[in-house]
């Protein structure tokens, strides 16, 4: 009972590894940058679960009720989510780069080329 | 995609309401859930369908490079004016309240122009990225 | 109204002149529209500052919101020094920069150059200068997404690869840091730092903040490159144009050390946590492991830039080292020696970006006779290396004898020993540079060489004096340093 309790908080515990594992596990540098994106998406759900009240309405003032659910974690994630859109596409765009530059994407094959330049 | 004909009627029949509901989305942010963020996406979005049915050329002539360039600095501008000009009022940074006569007024005004500040620069940063990763896609494949 | 609005323009006046510089497009515009703001800052840093000083600490309500509701600018004697040396730094190195990208940078970029320098430096402040911890994520993104565009602009290739790694390595902590205030807001309820230290010091201490603390500790570590975590940092530094690696190695690891300072000092400094963490231990373990392993790595170095880069992160050891320590002279030592090292890595950088200008990528084998042709360069080389060792009569002598002091204040003899043990490791790749400039004839690429612009070597030369005057005339930086140390210790029982 203890685990469906805090189901949330496992799928994002899940989501945080499984994200950090893809970065560190591939050499594809899109992949890399997917799995940067899971792990952010995992923090964005630490903080909406917990702002979520069971029988509270959502935060617009009305009659009638009197329990509301926290907005600020939304305004927050709101801003979290802006960040993360444009690191994915600063890295996507620096990918394009070194792919024009590299002429691959896997990391080993960048290093090759970097070890044989030298 | 000059070929597909029902995408392309289809295409110019949508575009309009989707730049409307971007405009709704934008101007009832002050009443209901909306505001800059959501609606600059979706008019993005918009040009976006529009580039894709139509080609990146034939919305580059529509909105040329430096106008979405300029869409970034302009949104950020009115932002930041509208905070200098509630300074100028004896206010803090972006307190609106002293924008207009009374409290409430001012409030309306400032999150208004706040908004569409936002709503320009998220539109432009969108299409900016767009632009950028189509337009460089294609010039390399028509080098080759 | 600008007395009064001083915190907020301190971090608008960039932001005013990111989208400008956006707008103007031309290469000599921009610069001017960089130049004035940046110097426009640093004028508003020192007022922060002089009015901090004689007044106490400023609270400043954005919007018109009040604390802790609203978002708060909370300015201390120690951000205010931090806000000092981070647009002091912007602004002398604006001058510099116009011959530097001339020859570094196609002039069609350079207004993009400029916003994203703008933005990084709005960034940077804007951490600095905030007292809301969801703030300070939000203004270190946008510092650190501009730095990676600033580091991108290198003209080898590898400076695109430099700048990936960084950005995964810098995301990655970036959002440890949000889990920590994420944890953080979920036990207290309130975003506002100082809010949040009231709070936490009137609670028993539970679990979700140990992980907070870890979270955060772990995220900022990233972010200044502490020991096992810089594995961004040479890189990085050297690929980057030369302009990038003298303003991020002055400005944007100090200000994560700020951060590491007020995380633990102002908003854990109560909670009981370093009774249950060996968080002062760790730190003092990992500064020492940086202090030696990087400074060996340095000595093996062929690319100059890069050999100063495992400097620095050896530098950044001396300064969690008086984090750690937790005293006042370890704390006055850390916070002096942000300024020092910002100081001498900024005039290292600049004379190498000099003699970029001339050679290209500064290579060890290719420096040889350098003070032959450039003697104005290699001289200020040689201070700025000085400083680094701690040689008395420079700025590293200061923060470093406030370091050993710290320890024989602790009665940790062994300590202050390998702190003076660890500098010898300076003198050695300190030592081969000045071997290979001044007592080796002139390689083939340097003969042609000329002495660089002097648009460029005043502001370098502007920093070689600050080495020497500061560490003559200590009063300035040392004072304004204790006073800081002595406000972070008031928030330890």
């Amino acid at each position: 009972m203890s685990v469906l309790d805090s189901i949330n908080y496992w799928i994002a515990m899940f989501l945080l590894i499984t994200g950090i594992y893809i970065v560190i596990a591939r050499g594809n540098l899109v992949k890399k940058l997917v799995g940067l994106s899971i792990f952010q998406t995992s923090v964005y759900l630490i903080y909406i679960s917990p702002s979520k009240i069971i029988g509270a309405t959502a935060p617009i003032l009305a009659q009638g009720f009197s329990l509301y659910s926290n907005p600020l974690p939304h305004v927050l994630i709101l801003t979290a989510i802006v960040v993360g859109v444009a690191t994915i596409a600063l890295g996507l765009a620096l990918v394009v780069r070194i792919h024009e530059a590299y002429g691959t994407i896997e990391e080993d094959e960048i290093h090759e080329q970097d070890q044989s330049a030298t | 995609m000059r070929g597909f004909r029902v995408l392309r009627v289809i295409a110019k029949l949508l575009i309009p309401f989707i730049l409307i509901f971007g405009l709704y989305v934008q101007f009832h942010g002050d009443y209901g859930p909306g505001g800059g963020f959501q609606a600059g996406v979706i008019v993005a979005a918009a040009v976006i369908f529009h580039a894709l049915i139509y080609g990146l050329p034939h919305t580059q002539r529509v909105l040329p490079e430096w106008v979405v360039e300029t869409m970034l600095a302009v949104g950020v501008l009115l932002y930041t004016g509208v905070g200098v000009v509630s300074m100028m009022m004896g206010g803090n940074f972006l307190d609106y309240s002293v924008l207009l006569h009374n409290a409430v007024d001012g409030q309306h005004r400032g999150i208004f122009l706040v908004e569409l500040g936002v709503g320009i620069t998220v539109a432009g940063v969108m299409l900016m990225i767009f632009y950028m990763f189509a337009g460089r896609a294609r010039s390399k494949y028509s080098e080759k | 109204m600008i007395e009064s609005n001083l915190p907020a323009l301190q971090v608008i006046l960039p932001l005013i002149a990111a989208p400008l510089c956006v707008l103007l497009r031309r290469s000599s515009l921009t610069w001017l529209v960089a130049w004035s703001a940046s110097w426009a800052t640093a004028a508003v840093s020192i007022a922060i500052l002089l009015k901090v000083l004689g007044s106490g600490t400023i609270s400043y309500a954005f919007g018109g919101w009040a604390p802790p509701w609203g978002i708060e600018y909370r300015i201390d004697p120690l951000n205010a020094f931090v806000l000092v040396l981070v647009s002091v730094v912007a602004a002398l190195i604006v001058p510099y920069a116009r011959r530097s990208l001339q020859a570094e940078i196609r002039s069609r970029q350079h207004y993009l150059f400029w916003t994203a320098y703008q933005i990084c430096l709005t960034g940077l402040l804007g951490v600095t200068i905030t007292g809301d911890a969801f703030n300070v994520f939000v203004f270190l993104e946008i510092s650190s997404l501009a730095t990676y565009i600033l580091i991108a602009y290198g003209q080898d290739r590898r400076a695109l690869v430099a700048s990936y790694q960084y950005l995964i390595m810098g995301t990655i902590g970036a959002t440890f840091i949000v889990i920590g205030v994420g944890l953080l807001y979920l036990m207290t309820g309130t975003l506002n730092l100082d809010d949040m230290a009231r709070r936490i010091a009137n609670m028993p201490l539970y679990r979700p903040e140990l992980a907070a603390m870890a979270f955060l500790t772990v995220g900022i570590s990233l972010k200044l490159a502490l020991f096992p975590l810089h594995l961004w940092l040479p890189n990085a530094y050297a690929y980057a144009p030369s302009v990038s690696t003298a303003f991020l190695s002055a400005t944007a690891t100090k200000v994560a050390v700020y951060l590491l300072m007020r995380f633990s000092y102002t908003v854990f400094g109560r909670s009981g946590i370093f009774e249950s963490l060996p968080f002062e231990e760790m730190l003092i373990a990992l500064s020492l492991a940086a202090m030696f392993l990087a400074s060996t790595v340095a000595i093996f170095q062929d690319d100059v830039k890069r050999m100063f880069a495992y400097s620095s992160i050896a530098q950044i050891g001396y300064m969690t080292l008086g984090i750690g320590l937790a005293n006042a002279s370890g704390l006055t030592g850390a916070i002096v020696h942000m300024f020092n090292h910002a100081v001498a890595k900024g005039a290292i950088f600049l004379l190498l970006g000099c003699v970029a200008l001339r050679i290209g990528q500064p290579l060890m084998s290719q420096l040889t006779g350098l003070a032959k042709r450039m003697p104005l360069t290699a001289a200020g080389l040689v201070v700025g290396g000085l400083s680094l060792i701690g040689i008395p009569g420079t700025v590293g002598f200061v923060s470093k004898w406030y370091l050993v002091m710290a320890a024989v204040e602790k009665g940790w003899w062994w300590l202050a020993a390998l702190v003076v043990i660890s500098s010898l490791l300076a003198v050695l790749y300190v030592w081969r540079l000045i071997e290979v400039v001044y007592f080796r004839e002139p390689s083939e690429k340097l003969n042609e060489a000329t002495e660089a612009p002097i648009s460029m070597l005043i502001p370098a030369w502007l920093f070689v004096f600050a080495c020497i005057y500061f560490g003559l005339d200590t009063s300035t930086t040392v004072g304004t340093a204790a006073i800081a140390a002595e406000t972070l210790l008031e928030s330890l029982p």
